[in-house]
């Protein structure tokens, strides 16, 4: 007869594999981390931090985004209140590029070093491309040298080239759940489209900025699945969001992800990608609050989107800024990116 | 008083509106003008909202 073989803890796993030698936890690992029991959460995001602490640094990268075309999109991503498919309350606006100018002064006034110009569109047209870069100019005639991301979309090659072109420096293209789960979300394109965006602009040398959102009826193994999907794709970025249900949308009766979960989720998908930066994005002010905010930049998180989202309130900027100070968190500062 | 709900539109002399005042006060700009329930166009920027409502103007975080 023989003995079963021992059981690894995954904790312990995760300290020889991922904070010793950088490796990523693959999908069954994440998953185990995603059923630790509550009394492992405070264990758990200590060696998350220490993993971030190892491979990415002490700084926070600070980041504000803006909607330049808000609300009409064709597509039917169901947590979205901007999909004209919903009979959600936003209504299409544009921003003009004096209010574009005024939001980048915004957020490069808070210290951030990274300000992302978003549209809610299938892809961009001639339109919208020649907003963009008449913003991105007139941004930099403010005498602003904040980095300049976007998200626009799903690209074409020659739509990727006129990016780079324009100095865009970094794409978000969120993957938003795992494969196995995108279909339940969206149906007007599928997965497999957004993955061959985001190749195209890691190929054209932009960096890749890409995540989803948790709390959109996937189980704790597509979780896991998406964390380890994300770290094949090697972004240099990941912003986790968490579901706000948004009224006139079909996610707008769900549940908001519990905070002790959404805590699990950090480390785990830090322990799944130790080198990447990983973003509190929206969502974060109710599934988390103050408290909780505070264990996420102390579990794993190295990124924050401060002030509002782009149908959505968030913190005042200030109150991160006091909450970093207070963390002795230093902000990533702009020369450390160029 | 306002006539109407900022968040969800209805009268606000009818039903329950505390979850809407929850999430007016936290994470949501109006969405529709107090005086006659018509869907404003909001624009949110890093710091603040403007609210615009085709017969009523514009009201903005600013107020």
């Amino acid at each position: 007869m023989t003995a079963a073989p021992e059981q690894i803890d995954v904790l312990d796993a995760a300290r020889e594999q991922v904070l010793e030698r950088g490796i990523g936890l693959d999908e069954q690992q994440v998953l185990q981390v995603l059923e630790l029991p509550d009394e492992r959460i405070p264990e758990l995001l200590a060696l998350a931090h220490e993993v971030r602490e190892r491979w990415c640094g002490p700084e926070v990268e600070v980041e504000g985004i803006v909607s330049l075309k808000t609300g009409g999109c064709p597509e039917d991503c169901h947590f979205c209140s901007q999909s004209g498919q919903f009979p959600s309350p936003v209504r299409s606006a544009w921003l003009d590029i004096p209010g574009l100018v005024r939001a980048a002064r915004q957020t490069r006034d808070t210290g951030a070093t990274e300000f992302c110009i978003v549209a809610a569109v299938r892809g961009p047209d001639k339109r919208l491309l020649s907003q963009v870069r008449d913003g991105i100019k007139a941004i930099r005639e403010d005498g602003n040298d904040i980095q300049i991301a976007c998200s626009l979309g799903m690209l074409t090659q020659e739509q990727v080239d006129e990016l780079v072109a324009m100095g865009c420096h970094r794409y978000n293209h969120n993957l938003e759940t795992a494969r196995s789960h995108f279909p339940n979300v969206v149906t007007t394109h599928s997965w497999e489209e957004r993955w061959d965006t985001l190749r195209m602009v890691r190929e054209a040398g932009m960096e890749v900025c890409c995540g989803g959102i948790i709390g959109m009826g996937e189980t704790l193994a597509q979780r896991a699945e998406f964390a380890v999907q994300l770290a094949s794709l090697q972004p240099d970025e990941v912003p986790l969001n968490f579901l706000i249900p948004n009224p006139g949308t079909p996610y707008e009766n769900y549940p908001v992800v519990e905070g002790a979960e959404a805590l699990r989720t950090v480390g785990a998908f830090r322990l799944a990608l130790p080198r990447t930066i990983l973003r509190f994005a929206g969502g974060r002010e109710l599934t988390f609050g103050d408290l909780g905010a505070k264990q996420g930049m102390l579990g794993g998180i190295n990124a924050i989107i401060v002030g509002n989202y782009l149908t959505n309130l968030g913190r005042p900027a200030q109150q991160d800024l006091d909450m970093l100070e207070e963390l002795s968190m230093p902000i990533k500062a702009l020369s450390q990116t160029l | 008083m306002n006539e109407f709900c900022s968040y969800c539109g209805k009268p606000t002399a009818e039903g329950d509106h505390s979850a809407c005042e929850k999430r007016l006060s936290f994470i949501d700009p109006p969405r529709y003008c107090s005086s006659c329930a018509r869907r404003m166009v909001v624009q949110v920027t890093p710091d603040g909202w403007t609210a615009r409502c085709s017969r009523h103007g514009e009201i903005t975080s600013a107020r």
